[in-house]
């Protein structure tokens, strides 16, 4: 696809934005000042980038818990993003959900399930909304390799396929179901190969490659408003930190594996693709960085000097016409 | 509630088919999705939903046949719903729901309050409960405590036709998720009084099914036909029982009962779930906690004993509380 000069810088901010949110994220987990538990996606951030850039404006994505990317990628404000992670009244969900359970309903992130699987019967239902309300939209599951070995990701294929639904299934594929490899829990090389079994096109991307997670996601969501059913995209990528903060990463992998991929980091290689291309200019990347710093360091004041939610919301929310 | 149009007797079963019908025909939102809806048996496994009436009438956009695959369609009710759309979907036993009850109790009941009430949530669950047919195990349980005991699910328990329509178009037009469950006893062996035309019932608001004065019997869905049975026959021997329905155990009408108990000073429960942790044990906790004082005898409660439910006929009627079981519970706190 032609993307604009504008686009692809767009794209390397949202990227740096999601790197540095969330080693600031890293930082104050490590400091106590976020609690609870916490999914770092560095090193995948070329996936939800280059799959919320191809994506219109009203089209709806569901996350996991691995979606602080997710987030940003769709335009949710960092900063409420950040006090939601300190558990304070101004965050997207009034610090009810914390890092596993982002939404903002109002940019069309339907949000976050901490249940490895469990969103991609939810990304059928809104793509069974859209079909039956005829809005044109596309719903977008972003899933990990450890989740297709769920019961809900053949069921959820199936459906949306003999349906025709406009959902894209999204695999970050990140090679490690918490500490597993994917070699040891699928007989199949792709997890794209597993899309055959339900008449839907699996597709494999390089998942280090902004570009080409844009490319793919625009095919298959032009498929999808056609009324061509869903695609199942495999996005090969990688983790650099552990499965959750404090988990020890070293047992399970090598520090050279790491470093291979750290090697075709995706916002290392897209920056100098675009200053080679003469998109921008080393000075222009420069103050890019600067104003992502500045916006995540607003980010982490604005959500300090947030109030705690006040006792009584512990009891609302549950229901729209209840109150306990 | 009803205006004074046409009133005819209708099954259990007939209210349901219309709650459905007409809500279908008022609001294009509500569709329907399930095993089996437009065919088999002439229209819904139980023959609920009839093929002239549903699948003809509305086509099989809005009475979505879906594969067996329960985690898949009944989450995905849950986004349709949080989408604009009002699903109801069934779960054709409730016996199944183990195997998607983590898009029950883990998305559709919590979407709202984890994403800190951005999401609205307005879908039914149809799903039906009870034995009596030796179904055995995995078809005949009356798992609604289980339910009930997730924040986030409103939770519906109809015992005639007239709430069953009443309650099921409340069910519907509420923004919240709700379970609604049908025993399949009541389908075609009760009839009553229902308006042709369309009303709500409130949640929360208990019905007292029988005014009496020496002992509360509070009792849902089947088990209220059977405490009504054993009332009449208790009368003869001089004992009055009241008998409450809740109707809805989420919301709960506590009022209710805690009055009839003031006025009676005695409690029994009759309940088809399994006795242990459940609903007869919650309205028991209730009583203890704020009408202790009402009491002159102990609670009794009259549950399904904590084992699978039996196949053979001789073993099924032994675990299910019947009038003799309510009989003996009331003798028990009141000679």
């Amino acid at each position: 696809m032609d993307l604009s000069g504008a686009q692809l810088i767009e794209m390397y901010r949202k990227m740096l934005t999601i790197r540095l949110f969330e080693y600031e994220v890293k930082d104050l987990f490590a400091k106590g000042k976020i609690v609870g538990a916490v999914h770092l996606s560095i090193g995948q951030e070329a996936v939800p980038v280059g799959v919320c850039s191809a994506l219109r404006k009203g089209d709806y994505i569901v996350s996991n818990h691995r979606g602080h990317g997710h987030c940003i990628a769709m335009g949710v404000d960092v900063k409420r993003m950040m006090a939601e992670l300190f558990g304070k009244e101004t965050g997207v969900c009034k610090g009810k959900g914390g890092s596993m359970h982002l939404a903002d309903f109002s940019v069309g992130m339907l949000g976050a399930s901490a249940v490895v699987g469990a969103n991609m019967p939810l990304a059928v239902g809104a793509g069974l909304s859209i079909k039956m309300r005829k809005t044109n939209q596309v719903v977008v599951t972003f899933f990990g390799d450890g989740a297709s070995n769920q019961g809900t990701f053949h069921e959820s294929l199936n459906l949306a396929a003999i349906w025709d639904l406009p959902v894209l299934f999204v695999c970050e594929n990140n090679q490690y179901a918490e500490s597993t490899p994917v070699s040891k829990i699928m007989r199949v090389q792709n997890v794209a190969d597993r899309a055959a079994a339900y008449g839907v096109q699996g597709v494999i991307v390089d998942g280090m490659d902004v570009v080409a997670v844009y490319d793919a996601t625009h095919i298959a969501s032009e498929k999808a408003r056609a009324g061509e059913g869903p695609t199942l995209i495999e996005c090969k990528t990688y983790r650099y930190m552990g499965h959750e903060e404090g988990d020890p990463w070293i047992t399970y992998r090598s520090e050279e594996e790491v470093e291979k991929w750290k090697n075709r980091d995706s916002i290392n290689r897209f920056k100098k693709h675009l200053i080679e291309k003469g998109i921008f200019t080393e000075d222009k990347a420069n103050e890019i960085e600067s104003d992502v710093k500045k916006l995540v360091e607003d980010a982490v004041k604005f959500a300090e000097e947030s109030p705690w939610p006040k006792p009584e919301e512990a009891l609302k929310d549950v229901f729209v016409s209840l109150y306990y | 509630m009803a205006g004074n149009k046409k009133v005819r007797e209708l099954s259990f079963k007939g209210a349901i088919t219309e709650a459905l019908m007409q809500e279908m025909e008022r609001d294009e939102n509500v569709f329907l999705m399930g095993e089996d809806l437009g065919v088999f048996y002439g229209g819904g496994p139980f023959g609920v939903t009839p093929t002239e009436k549903f699948l003809k009438k509305f086509g099989a956009e809005r009475v979505r046949d879906t594969p067996i695959s329960e985690s898949a369609f009944i989450g995905a009710a849950a986004t349709a719903a949080a989408t604009g759309l009002r699903p109801v979907v069934e779960l054709m036993f409730v016996d199944f729901f183990g195997v998607c009850m983590d898009q029950i109790f883990n998305q559709a009941a919590k979407m709202r309050y984890m994403f800190g009430g951005q999401a609205k949530v307005p879908m039914v669950i149809r799903t039906v409960i009870g034995a009596g047919f030796s179904f055995a195990a995995h078809h005949s349980q009356s798992l609604y405590s289980i339910f009930a005991h997730v924040p986030g699910l409103k939770i519906v328990i109809p015992s005639t036709p007239f709430d069953a329509k009443g309650l099921l178009v409340t069910a519907i037009r509420d923004d919240d998720p709700v379970m609604f469950f049908e025993h399949k006893s009541l389908y075609n062996s009760v009839k009553g009084p229902v308006p042709e035309e369309l009303y709500t019932i409130p949640f929360g608001k208990a019905e007292i099914r029988r005014e009496g004065t020496d002992v509360t019997v509070v009792a849902t869905a089947l088990m209220v036909h059977k405490a009504l049975n054993a009332a009449r026959t208790l009368e003869k021997k001089g004992i009055s029982l009241e008998i409450v329905d809740p109707r809805t155990i989420v919301p709960f009408d506590k009022k209710t009962i805690l009055e009839s108990v003031k006025k009676t000073s005695k409690l029994v429960i009759v309940d088809e779930d399994y006795e242990r942790c459940g609903f007869a044990a919650e309205i028991a906790a209730l009583v203890a906690e704020e009408g202790l004082y009402y009491l002159d005898a102990p609670i009794k409660r009259v549950a399904t004993p904590n084992v699978p439910i039996p196949y053979s006929p001789a073993l099924e009627k032994i675990v299910i509380p019947d009038e003799d079981r309510i009989i003996k519970a009331v003798k028990q706190i009141t000679s």
